[in-house]
């Protein structure tokens, strides 16, 4: 299941809802918030959220990772709104017979949440100077290059 | 093209530049990408590279042909996680 939450995330309810007898593996993905983007000290972030097409499409990725890989169960949940540096921003957490099954549907959980939900972060820094991130990086010009696996381009991850 | 009545929803960077996060628009435009230049024209919206369209909250193309009474919502690039 794929939640949107307008409040801290409950990590330890979250992650109640894995367990399961046949389970050997659980993997967990925390999303924070960091202070730093493309070298610019970060404070704060906004997230927007368009939740009516966010749950459907989130519920999709699910869907398409238990469908994908040999797991027990999924969970995921986002947050919108205002968070500070070190707050976790969105989680993701997997239980399987075997951890390369919880590995690998945890990684493709948050790529696909990551590239395909409704979902935009706006960056405040301390410069004073706000930014959508991959929209504009202070300046008006669109993002230099996407996302990539090691999070150059976003404040989490 | 034929005039169509369309409600048109903005969102983050979009929404902000746009003054609003919604409007009606009684407008001659017959694809997304047609309604796209014309509201990007009005607002000043940048285009960029990997902007979303959805219509009726079903995610599109800017290729789509509209029909009269749909909702079509603009996506700045994502950047959710």
């Amino acid at each position: 299941m794929f939640t949107v939450s307008h409040q801290a995330l409950d990590l330890e309810a979250l992650k109640a809802e894995l367990p399961d007898p046949g389970a050997g593996a659980c993997v967990t993905f925390e999303g924070w918030i960091r202070d730093t983007n493309y070298d610019k000290p970060v404070t704060a972030l906004d997230y927007e959220v368009y939740e009516a097409m966010a749950l459907k499409e989130g519920n999709r990725v699910m869907a398409e990772a238990a469908e994908k890989f040999d797991i027990l169960a999924a969970r995921c949940a986002h947050v919108t709104g205002h968070l500070e540096i070190g707050d976790c921003a969105v989680w993701v957490g997997v239980s399987a017979a075997h951890r390369d099954a919880a590995f690998l549907a945890c990684r493709y959980i948050i790529d696909e949440i990551k590239k395909r939900l409704p979902i935009w972060k706006k960056e405040f820094f301390a410069s004073g100077d706000t930014g959508w991130v991959n929209c504009e990086h202070g300046s008006q010009r669109a993002s230099p290059a996407a996302p990539d696996a090691r999070g150059t381009s976003s404040s989490t991850e | 093209m034929t005039t169509k009545t369309l409600t048109v929803r903005y969102f983050a960077l979009f929404r902000e530049r746009a003054g609003c996060d919604r409007e009606q628009l009684a407008i001659e435009a017959d694809t997304a990408g047609e309604l796209f230049a014309v509201v990007a024209r009005r607002h000043g919206l940048p285009h960029l590279t990997d902007a979303k369209v959805a219509v009726n909250d079903e995610m599109s193309n800017f290729d789509a042909v509209l029909s009269d009474g749909d909702t079509v919502l603009f996506f700045p690039p994502v950047s959710g996680g």
